[in-house]
């Protein structure tokens, strides 16, 4: 049965993960180093894959990871989410590491085992914005080289290794110094993409069934997402509820208006409810069940809107405050409206769900 | 032997004292009752044998099992939700052994004469009043949204029996015998057309003291554990993948495909994941009261329900279509239960519109949350330190 709850070994990873987000990601520190010119974090990335070893939760031991399951994984990225922390976590230790598993082979293998350190980051060389069964560009492949070129592709900044589908059918690894990576202009300056140029780079085929290691990624991405997506919420639902019990206007707390605390409860019954969702879908992706393709469609759906509406209302509840740039709310904004576009976005999500639950479209004339 | 051994034991036992199929019903129920498995929970004598309350299970199964009546708890629901916790916290022990007996086994229905056409969501603002006249009370009032009056013998009745303080001070709580004269039962129809309702009449009527519960002054404190279990049974049962209203709607959009437009399309897929997510949230709270970590999620749980029902049966109404400019039946009728799948879309439609003001409107559950989830300030009260007879209304 699905088990909705958090276990006790849960609860002691998140409280490790977010004691040592609290040190190490401040958000003044985050919004300084957006304009950096080096927006990932490296040195927070080392602590939690050498230090704790979160890179390789999905690996199982015996391939050089920790062994524990995608509820595990989804607690990571609650915490990661709540600080909008600049880490390729979700796109190495969960797509990239996902598309291997489907794979077989040494060459995957070792990979698998690579990034399961967090020595080395991963990147599907996909658009972020490619859905589960959705559409993705591929690129040519040609004696042995990848020709073309690929946008869209989250934290290809930090990336180590590229896993590039091609036109052949297969996917390819390619080491991130045999191509162009040219970072574009983000709205989401904690998680960038960028457009990557294959002029006959070198490649390693990982597996000749490239679109099922894509799927079962992008499956696992989309789903493990929404508890990102429940981390941020919580953060703006409770950032600004501590916000409004101390900023005074008319000589009351603001939070003591009637209509601010209704639209806060209401932000708190969609957060209550995402949670609900999140961790469904992190333990159906856990135990792989028939069910999962429904719960990781329902759980994206459902909270890519409520962490932009969260985020939307702490804005607004911020007023002014919430406009500036020294503030941290907008990162979670851009984070927020970034993240309803990933891995597909909501309307995606329901037009697969209309298919799985036989709740079909009218017959288009 | 383990408390469920012992229960279960006891459940043996009764079954073959008081085989079902050849027990009449009441005699089963009256038996099951003096066996103190009615409410395992309760003291020994008022049915129950003061186990934990989680193991009412145990012995709900055993019986279940075995073919057994049950005591129509829906019908009963009032009684049994929300007097039955009250007499036992307040009640005297001649109360407790007068009452619980025969609410239990559903010979005797209760209602509750809370609700007042001037106070609604302000409850404690009632203006009913209470005189004392030596051992007896004389009531004088109109209260109104009393559900199973026509067929209750029993009231659980607050009355003002002091106009010269506060609000919340002068109220009584007492047991009021809805065949005394100067009761008068009134149906109130409804937007559904049926009248499921009453308004209650009170003139004249006189309730001796013996039946008051709790103190004089102490009503508002009594009637918070009776609203404190309104609130606890509703929303609190387990139901399947399209269990609720998103189940019909689901089935039309099947079965009936000439029906289906695009715009109708994205909004039943957002309903029905909202409802999945609705559900799957019951679930979770469940889940956390079964581990013993109850969670403030219970709050949210009617508002959430009310919205979905509403927004659901209201895409159904159009889904219809032309035949959403129908109604299945306008007829006057006095249903002894609320029944949401045995009518049409229209029907749920405008029924679901009293889920957002039946037991706490949504306005102020939104409060409720605000206030004791969040931690927000409350309102400012003008009435705190007013007395009710120099309250506006």
């Amino acid at each position: 049965m699905t088990d909705l709850l958090y276990s006790e070994e849960e609860k002691a990873l998140r409280a490790a993960v977010r004691d040592l987000l609290t040190d190490h990601c401040d958000a003044a520190s985050v919004i300084a180093r957006t304009e950096s010119g080096t927006p990932h974090d490296p040195e927070l990335w080392k602590a939690l894959t050498e230090g704790m070893g979160l890179a390789g939760l999905l690996v199982p031991e015996a391939q050089g990871g920790q062994g524990a399951t995608h509820r595990e994984a989804a607690v990571v990225l609650e915490e990661l989410g709540r600080a909008v922390a600049p880490v390729p976590y979700l796109t190495s230790a969960v797509v990239a590491t996902e598309a291997l598993l489907a794979c077989e082979g040494d060459a995957a293998a070792e990979l698998l085992a690579a990034l399961a350190s967090g020595r080395t980051v991963g990147a599907l060389a996909v658009a972020l914005n490619a859905g589960p069964g959705g559409a993705y560009k591929a690129v040519r492949h040609e004696d042995g080289a990848l020709h073309g070129e690929l946008t869209g592709i989250a934290d290809a900044a930090a990336a180590d290794v590229l896993l590039v589908p091609a036109e052949d059918g297969a996917l390819y690894a390619v080491d991130a110094d045999a191509v162009t990576i040219s970072p574009q202009v983000s709205l989401d300056l904690t998680r960038p993409v960028a457009k990557v140029t294959f002029e006959g780079a070198r490649a390693r085929r990982v597996t000749s069934d490239g679109a099922a290691a894509v799927r079962r990624a992008l499956s696992a991405g989309a789903g493990l997402l929404a508890s990102e997506q429940l981390g941020l919420a919580e953060w703006s639902l409770t950032e600004t509820v501590r916000y409004l019990k101390e900023r005074k206007q008319f000589n009351r707390p603001v939070g003591g208006f009637q209509a601010l605390k209704h639209r806060l409860a209401q932000l708190w019954l969609e957060v209550v409810h995402t949670r609900a969702a999140a961790r469904n879908a992190a333990d159906a992706l856990a135990k792989g069940g028939d069910d999962t393709d429904v719960a990781v469609a329902v759980a994206q759906a459902y909270a890519a809107p409520v962490a932009v509406h969260a985020a939307e209302e702490a804005l607004q509840l911020h007023a002014g405050i919430g406009m500036t740039w020294e503030h941290p709310v907008h990162l979670y904004l851009k984070r927020a409206k970034a993240d309803s576009i990933a891995y597909g976005t909501a309307g995606a999500h329901r037009e697969t769900l209309a298919g799985l639950v036989d709740l079909q479209a009218p017959q288009s004339n | 032997m383990t408390v469920a051994a012992e229960l279960r034991s006891r459940t043996q036992e009764l079954l073959a004292a008081h085989p079902p199929l050849e027990t009449g019903r009441l005699d089963f129920l009256k038996a099951r009752f003096d066996a103190g498995l009615a409410w395992v929970h309760y003291p020994e004598g008022l049915g129950g044998l003061g186990a934990p309350r989680t193991l009412q299970a145990v012995v709900d199964a055993e019986l279940e099992a075995a073919g057994a009546p049950d005591n129509d708890p829906r019908r009963i629901g009032i009684g049994l939700g929300m007097a039955a916790p009250t007499i036992l916290g307040f009640g005297t022990e001649e109360q407790k052994r007068r009452f619980l007996r025969p609410l239990w086994t559903g010979e005797e229905v209760w209602c509750q004469l809370f609700s007042e056409p001037g106070a609604g969501s302000d409850l404690a603002a009632l203006g009913t009043r209470a005189v004392r006249d030596g051992d007896e009370w004389v009531v004088d009032g109109q209260k109104v949204w009393t559900s199973s009056a026509h067929l209750a013998r029993w009231a659980i009745l607050i009355a003002r029996t002091d106009a010269d303080v506060p609000k919340h001070r002068g109220i009584t709580y007492f047991i009021c015998d809805m065949t005394d004269p100067g009761v008068e039962v009134r149906p109130l129809r409804q937007i559904t057309g049926e009248a499921e309702f009453n308004e209650v009449f009170l003139t004249g009527v006189r309730i001796p003291d013996s039946r008051r519960l709790g103190e004089i002054g102490e009503g508002w404190k009594v009637a918070q554990t009776t609203l404190m279990n309104e609130r606890v049974s509703i929303g609190g049962m387990r139901i399947p993948r399209e269990g609720g209203m998103i189940g019909p709607v689901s089935r039309t959009w099947r079965e009936r495909p000439e029906l289906r437009t695009h715009d109708l399309h994205q909004r039943l897929l957002k309903l029905w994941i909202e409802a999945e997510v609705a559900r799957l949230t019951g679930e979770r709270l469940r889940q956390q009261l079964v581990a013993g970590q109850p969670g403030p999620e219970g709050s949210g749980m009617k508002l959430a329900f009310a919205r979905l029902n509403q927004e659901i049966s209201g895409l159904e109404v159009e889904l219809l279509g032309e035949e959403g400019l129908l109604y299945d039946d306008w007829t006057m009728r006095r249903p002894e239960l609320v029944d949401f799948t045995g009518r049409d879309a229209g029907y749920r439609y405008l029924r679901s519109k009293g889920n957002s003001i039946e037991g706490g409107t949504s306005e102020v559950l939104l409060n409720i949350v605000a206030e004791r989830v969040l931690g927000l300030p409350s309102e400012p009260r003008t009435d705190k330190d007013v007395a009710w007879k120099d309250l506006a209304r």
